[in-house]
């Protein structure tokens, strides 16, 4: 155990010490086994990564709950004040209503805004991540473990494709999708056609990972043991490999939330993502834009920092989880 | 610690009632628990253990070279009676290499796979004896053949990659014994190594140290190794040491009951046993090392003390046993030495 | 499919052998990367790690393979239970020939008749599955037993035979010691009811004390159950402990196969004398092992003719550009020219002895 001076010994070491805490008779059920467990130890001790926990975890419950939480309702024109538009923030508008954050033109509720623009944003970064994992995974599981010319196909599309910039691919769906779609469609498909364009841009890191670790674990000799029991390889790759790759994908998942929520700020940004009508951070940022230099600059600068705060929180958060998952690095 | 039964001779090396410990965040894990030995001059003692058993701990302590947070948190380790355990780095780093040479496992993590084998050993000698470069050199080509290697002049200028396994433990053998240290500390030098390689380089590291009158410190789990090699073996059990003896005693009649149901459990070509004989149960995880003896809750005849109370070394014979089995023979000896 | 684990032997004992190999070879391709071959005009190159290897393994008896690293034991192992297929030769089993079971349910029956447990207890076991799952799996795939009590039942019998409770089944395989998981690895592998085991160095990761144990279980299991063992292993104290029949490899190539008894009481070829002599002596007879001359050479560019004339004192220039045949000689099957030649008198063995020490 213990016994030999190698560098990779503090790691096992450590872990040995958890699982023998876990493998008592336990008396103490899940609950104390999570909370005495080496990853929850790595979490409590590092107070940004709680800090970013904390702020990524407000950020789901007011977009899960905006109804609830939003002062105004921003997107249903009959609320609207017109009178109340650019209210500056902390400020009462003409018609009595206190705005936090300030209004826009129209005396939308910037803070209401930013919430349900939360709301969007991680709808389409979640969806996008969904699609591009389940993609990746697919593909890296077959690349890796089949092989040969499956493989090498799989594996050179990967590489053209990274030889392009992630947003160029996404714009590039976008607006091949946007010449197929009938006009009258377009609309109510936008938030689709996004969720699409940004997760075909994004399944590469989980392919080349997936493929990786399979081509590791297929070698393993549990797999092994598996064949010669006459498990299917379809079986095989779903139950056996799949659940160790679990862990690296989780890490890339986890960043990958934050830079699809990044990626579709950038395509709304840029007037080709979710319509107006119903706006993400980005187009709020984009209308904000309009009114940066008129000295309105509360309408932009406010859902900036939200989008900032979420994608560096979540960022965050992925960073300690691949450095909590790798033993290497404890 | 008990006075040497033969004490001719001083010590080469001394360990006083060493303790290694790691500490984390559940507590602090003790890996080598009050040790004692000593190694004579030109004397090989063999350490053996099973995985676990903190015998290459023991081998990383006495030179210092224990990682982080691994420590050294008691006892003494005496060089020709100089303690070495609280030394600072540098001072340490000339002791090795100059008095002790080190023999790892693996040949790799020893050799710089970036410089030929001549350069590496040339620095090693330049280092520790007052050589020119030619003459660093002439010694290294005298030192290659002398470890088995042909051609050595051409081979010198050579990287490591270049050498098979055996070869590779070859170089590592040449580089601990170029400056002629007093005691090498071999750490499963031949456990990589096929079983003709095997041979091969215990036969080359007895002759060297035999030609030399290197004392070693021989850290393996083959039993056929020690018995071919040691002069004394030091066999340690969860961090501890459970008996010291004479090679002959140890392999033909151990004392600790451990030692016992060891030799017992190796089978051996000839000898067709229907059945080995079995230690039921593992060695303990350093969390949940037993009170008392380490070994009782495994051992076919434990009685009440050894659950409670940790033995000493007790000294039968020319052997040294943690066994309360014996603690009637301490009476008797002590009195008897009196 | 109830009382699987009670005696199984057939009341009336085949003629056969239960497995037998006939002139089997695997070579791998290991040339360049095509590219590199067209620009750099390299030729392809296969990689021999079992050249024409023929053995025999009787019902219930135990058959061991020993050789040193990169001898081809191990993938004799993988062939036979089908991880690789034979470039050439045939495996039968039980009197058909493996190659030419084509349908599902014959290959399904194959499969559930042959097993195969591994070196390394860490890598063995899938680390995310429960202990009672891993159990499981040859009984699921083969769907030998309906889910619920009756498979609940199987896998608590099949704990207590490798000496766990039932509670054990509970546990991931990180709970258990490298020794327990062997058994872990045992038990799966007796899951299906099997006739035939592959064992691949099963002890050498582990412990005397625990080797002995795993070493002793499968004992009891043979004689209880009936089974087959194929043992590889380089340990050859180990393997004359367990073996039966013996098989030593030397470079892709059997060099030596007959019963335990007589190869080692009697060894032929110098290559297993040679071993012998090298078994370290725990008996401290003051009998000095004389260490084997030479490294085993790369299997990439194995010497030409007898592969093991660099290193053999008696080799002559025959063995240097001749491939040895099978000879019979004492009992067992030697590829030795000089054996074949009658060389090998007790004089010139002496002789040998000496000018070596």
């Amino acid at each position: 155990m213990g016994a030999s001076q190698s560098n990779s010994q503090q790691g096992p070491l450590n872990s040995r010490q958890g699982q023998a805490g876990a493998s008592e008779e336990a008396p103490h059920g899940r609950l104390h086994r999570i909370f005495d467990s080496d990853i929850w130890h790595s979490f409590s001790h590092s107070p940004i990564t709680v800090l970013s926990a904390i702020i990524t975890l407000l950020f789901f419950l007011a977009a899960i709950f905006a109804p609830l939480i939003a002062p105004y309702t921003p997107f249903q024109a009959g609320s609207l004040h017109l009178m109340d538009g650019f209210t500056p923030p902390f400020e009462q508008g003409m018609s009595g209503n206190f705005y936090v954050f300030g209004t826009d033109d129209q005396g939308r509720d910037v803070f209401s805004a930013i919430i349900y623009g939360a709301r969007i944003s991680l709808l389409v970064g979640f969806c996008a991540v969904l699609f591009a994992m389940v993609l990746g995974v697919t593909l890296g599981l077959i690349a890796g473990y089949r092989g040969g010319w499956v493989d090498t196909v799989i594996m050179r599309i990967a590489d053209v494709q990274l030889s392009f910039p992630a947003i160029l691919v996404a714009l590039l769906i976008f607006g091949l999708a946007k010449a197929m779609i009938p006009r009258d469609y377009q609309e109510n498909m936008a938030i689709y056609v996004l969720i699409i364009s940004i997760g075909l841009s994004d399944w590469v890191q989980y392919a080349r990972t997936v493929r990786g670790t399979t081509m590791v674990e297929k070698n393993r000799e549990y797999v092994q043991a598996a064949r010669v029991i006459g498990v299917r390889p379809a079986v095989i790759l779903f139950r056996h490999v799949l659940p160790n790759v679990m862990g690296s994908v989780l890490v890339i998942a986890t960043i990958g939330l934050a830079l699809a929520i990044i990626a579709e700020a950038t395509l709304s940004f840029l007037g080709v993502g979710v319509p107006p009508t119903t706006p993400s951070l980005g187009t709020l940022i984009r209308i904000g834009n309009d009114f940066l230099f008129s000295g309105e600059w509360w309408i932009t600068i406010f859902p900036g920092i939200a989008l900032i705060m979420l994608a560096l929180s979540v960022n965050l958060l992925g960073d300690w989880l691949r450095d909590a998952l790798n033993p290497k690095l404890r | 610690m008990m006075a040497q039964t033969d004490s001719s001779e001083t010590p080469l090396l001394e360990v006083l009632n060493l303790r290694v410990e790691f500490p984390t965040r559940r507590g602090t894990l003790v890996a080598v628990d009050d040790i004692s030995f000593d190694i004579k001059p030109g004397e090989v003692l063999g350490v053996v253990g099973e995985s676990g058993a903190g015998k290459s701990l023991t081998g990383t302590a006495v030179i210092n070279l224990l990682e982080p947070p691994g420590r050294i948190a008691g006892g003494e380790v005496r060089l020709k009676g100089q303690r070495i355990d609280n030394l600072p780095q540098e001072k340490l780093r000339h002791i090795r290499g100059r008095q002790i040479g080190m023999v790892f496992q693996d040949p790799l993590t020893s050799l710089n796979p970036l410089y030929t084998v001549g350069y590496q050993l040339e620095e090693t000698i330049r280092t520790h004896m007052n050589m020119s470069e030619g003459q660093a050199r002439k010694r290294g080509i005298e030192l290659l053949s002398e470890v088995g290697i042909s051609a050595p002049q051409d081979r010198i200028d050579q990287y490591p990659h270049q050498f098979s396994g055996g070869m590779r433990q070859r170089i590592v053998i040449a580089l601990a014994v170029c400056a002629n240290p007093s005691l090498i500390i071999a750490d499963e030098p031949t456990t990589a190594l096929d079983v003709s390689i095997q041979a091969q380089i215990i036969d080359l590291l007895k002759r060297l140290c035999h030609e030399q009158g290197t004392a070693v410190m021989l850290i393996t789990h083959d039993m056929g190794v020690i018995a071919e090699t040691a002069d004394r073996v030091a066999v340690m059990y969860a961090g501890r040491l459970a008996e010291v003896g004479p090679v002959q005693n140890v392999i033909k009649q151990p004392y600790h009951p451990y030692t016992k149901g060891l030799m017992g459990a190796i089978p051996t070509v000839g000898q067709k046993l229907e059945r080995l004989t079995q230690i039921d149960g593992a060695m303990p995880r350093l969390t949940e090392i037993p009170s008392g003896c380490a070994f009782h809750p495994r051992c076919p005849k434990a009685f009440d003390r050894c659950d409670t109370e940790r033995p000493d070394p007790i000294a039968v014979e020319e052997s040294k046993v943690a066994c309360w089995l014996y603690d009637d023979a301490r009476v008797l000896s002590g009195e008897t030495e009196q | 499919m109830t009382d699987v684990l009670q005696d199984k032997r057939p009341s009336v004992q085949p003629s056969g052998p239960l497995v037998s190999v006939q002139g089997m070879s695997k070579y791998f391709d290991v040339s360049p990367p095509f590219l590199t071959r067209v620009l750099q005009g390299r030729p392809r190159r296969a990689l021999r790690a079992v050249d024409d290897v023929s053995f025999d393994i009787p019902h219930g008896s135990t058959f061991s393979l020993v050789g040193e690293s990169g001898c081809g034991k191990s993938t004799v192992a993988r062939l036979l239970v089908g991880l690789y297929q034979p470039t050439q030769g045939e495996i039968y089993f039980d009197g058909s020939a493996v190659s030419q079971l084509k349908t599902r349910r014959h290959l399904a029956d194959f499969q559930r008749r042959i097993q195969i447990i591994f070196q390394d207890p860490y890598a063995s076991l899938n680390p995310r599955w429960r202990v009672r799952d891993i159990i499981a799996e040859p009984v699921r795939t083969h769907r030998l037993l309906p889910e619920g009590a009756a498979l609940r039942k199987r896998v608590a019998e099949l704990l207590d035979h490798v000496g766990f409770s039932n509670k054990d089944g509970e546990k991931y395989p990180h709970e258990f010691s490298g020794g327990q998981r062997q058994r872990i690895s045992i038990a799966r592998a007796l899951a299906g009811d099997p006739e035939f085991l592959v064992c691949d160095e099963p002890t050498s990761a582990l412990d005397v004390s625990v080797q002995a144990q795993i070493l002793n279980l499968m004992k009891d299991l043979q004689k209880e159950l009936g089974l087959t063992y194929l043992f590889i292993s380089h340990d050859l104290a180990v393997v004359s402990h367990i073996s039966d029949y013996l098989g030593v490899m030397y470079l892709g190539r059997l060099v030596e196969s007959g019963t335990a008894s007589d190869i080692f009481n009697d060894p032929q070829h110098p290559y297993t004398r040679m071993l012998l002599d090298a078994i370290p002596d725990l008996e401290m007879s003051g009998r000095k092992r004389i260490p084997v001359a030479g490294e085993v050479p790369s299997p990439m560019a194995p010497p030409a003719g007898c592969h093991f004339h660099p290193r053999c004192p008696f080799a002559d220039a025959r063995c240097r550009e001749e491939i040895p045949g099978i000879t019979e000689s004492k009992n067992v099957r030697v590829r030795c020219h000089a054996v074949e030649e009658g060389r090998l008198t007790p004089e010139v063995l002496a002789e040998a002895a000496a000018a070596r020490t």
